[in-house]
């Protein structure tokens, strides 16, 4: 089987109306793959790639400064030791270089933000909402707002969502993790376990620890030192059972059941990790604090089901220095509340 | 008494021949007399040829010995199929793949052949897909399994970069037609499928340019 591909003549091409052939055509490969195609209705963005960049009409100096956002969007542990602290690159779980749907498409961020978000209850901006990806997904302290970094960063968001209107109405095809439909049965850890070492363990090690070959990176931890920490939205168990369907493993998404990648996902989230940044020193108090806005989806704060060890109680931060990043906890527009 | 004794003594008491793990220090030494036979197509250097239009002998130097000792297996079992390896495969016993492998693995890697006449647009491509991938076909990038510079992980994903071109190509055709599948899970097959004829030559001739660093 040979897929048809075409070669696009603009960088971009994006939907609001409808659903084009031309939009389609584009996802046509996913669906062929199994994945869900766009409903009537949907925004459906095919955002531009590297190449569509180059031959972009946009000042020379902004090419540099969007691939200087790519560069560090897929190799991310260039900001190892300031930044990140733990083995992931964004393009660990933003596959296709953050332009693929149900993979979290990075672009809708630059669509739909400043929005208020529930995880830290105030407006976010773009750069906090990337900040908040360096405090738990990397288990690192952000690059300062308004640094080069952020700016490219940011830049290659943009970029990627070029054409998109602002605060769109539609829904947007293939964005975020979707949610899958509820398992049958609930999700279980001995049977999370089997698929784990079936499916995943020839890249990312049976204990978890990922791959390095000749001490480069090459499969990320799904936990354990080099892993997100235990405030990472990927620790939802809802969201790691998400991206393991979509996306693993590598090259076959959609080849596990739902039940599979729902037992995967807990086996891997009852693993061990490092601590939630906003650790308050009591994994019980600090669960409780955050349940509502976040925990309650994850294993944080509980006792594991196949041995009873309470998840998170613990102070290890892994190679990271201080628990609790600059970014975080800092309040927002105190000033217009009553 | 040691776990290696026990299996011993069990091999014993059930008549078995010597127990297999028991045998498997390699030895490169040996193995190069049991290369002997090898080397009139992969060379006395293990540099191997890329012969256009025809069978290319891939290159073994430097290759992963778990690598080449898993292939040499999969041949002997049916699990890999090729008419010319086949038969030298069974001539080997366990103990001379293991020595076979750990003698490959350590000569010095040469360069790959059959990139010389690529143009400028084939190696464009094939550096896309090496690199980055196409997801756009949902291609995956060579390197996300092949390691870091295509050299390799494990036993588990070979060394790619600087294997000769006409062998990439052909290996590539043969997962797209059904013809390997001694990879695991169906890692490579899934992603084979998906390329045509030009991403597989692209990717092939690209690679077989990269220089690999010996050990």
């Amino acid at each position: 089987m040979t897929i048809r591909r075409k070669t696009m003549a603009l960088a971009g091409a994006t939907l609001v109306a409808g659903i084009s052939l031309a939009a389609l055509a584009e996802y046509e490969t996913l669906v062929e793959l199994g994945y869900p195609a766009p409903r009537e209705g949907e925004l459906v963005h095919v955002p531009p790639t590297m190449q569509d960049l180059d031959e972009a009409d946009i000042h020379p100096e902004l090419k540099q400064v969007i691939r200087r956002g790519h560069d560090l969007f897929t190799n991310t542990q260039q900001l190892r030791g300031e930044n990140v602290f733990n083995d992931m690159n964004c393009s660990s779980c933003h596959l296709g270089e953050g332009r693929l749907p149900f993979s979290g498409p990075v672009w809708p961020a630059a669509v739909t933000l400043p929005d208020f978000r529930g995880k830290n209850q105030h407006v976010n901006s773009l750069e906090e909402r990337l900040a908040g990806c360096f405090a738990y997904s990397m288990n690192g302290a952000p690059p300062a707002y308004g640094s080069d970094d952020m700016l490219a960063l940011s830049a290659y968001h943009q970029w990627l969502a070029k054409g998109v209107p602002m605060y769109p109405d539609q829904p947007i095809y293939g964005r975020g993790f979707p949610r899958l439909d509820e398992p049958e049965q609930a999700p279980d850890y001995a049977r999370g376990e089997q698929v784990y070492l079936e499916q995943c363990a020839i890249c990312h090690s049976k204990d978890g620890s990922g791959h390095y070959q000749d001490g480069k990176y090459v499969f990320p931890s799904p936990w354990g030192d080099g892993s997100n920490n235990w405030g990472a939205g990927i620790s939802r168990t809802f969201t790691m059972a998400s991206f393991i369907k979509y996306n693993m493993p590598l090259g076959q998404p959609m080849s596990l059941t739902d039940q599979e990648a729902w037992d995967v996902a807990y086996y891997i989230n009852s693993q061990e990790r490092p601590q939630d940044p906003r650790y308050t020193g009591d994994v019980r108090e600090t669960r409780e604090r955050f349940e509502a806005t976040f925990h309650k989806h994850t294993l944080y704060g509980t006792e594991r089901q196949h041995d009873g060890t309470l998840l998170g109680d613990h102070a290890n931060m892994g190679e990271k220095k201080e628990m609790l990043p600059w970014n975080l906890g800092v309040p927002r527009f105190e000033d217009l509340k009553d | 008494m040691n776990s290696l004794s026990i299996a011993t003594s069990l091999g014993l008491l059930l008549g078995l021949t010597a127990w297999p793990a028991l045998a498997q220090e390699a030895d490169p030494e040996r193995g190069k007399a049991a290369a002997a036979v090898c080397g009139t197509c992969h060379q006395p250097d293990g540099s191997g040829r890329h012969v256009a239009d025809g069978e290319s002998w891939p290159r073994l130097s430097g290759l992963n010995a778990g690598y080449i000792a898993n292939q040499l297996h999969d041949y002997k079992e049916g699990r890999r199929r090729n008419a010319s390896m086949q038969p030298f495969a069974n001539m080997l016993d366990d103990q001379q793949i293991v020595d076979v492998a750990a003698y490959y693995a350590k000569l010095p890697v040469t360069d790959g052949q059959g990139g010389d006449e690529a143009d400028e647009a084939q190696l464009a491509r094939g550096e896309q897909l090496a690199l980055r991938g196409d997801w756009n076909a949902y291609i995956v990038s060579c390197k996300s399994c092949h390691g870091p510079g295509n050299e390799g992980v494990g036993s588990t994903f070979p060394g790619i970069a600087g294997q000769h071109a006409g062998y990439i190509e052909k290996q590539l055709l043969a997962w797209q037609a059904g013809e390997r599948d001694n990879d695991a899970q169906n890692l490579m097959g899934a992603i084979a499928k998906r390329m045509n004829d030009e991403d597989i030559r692209a990717v092939a001739v690209w690679l077989s340019r990269q220089p690999v660093a010996s050990e």
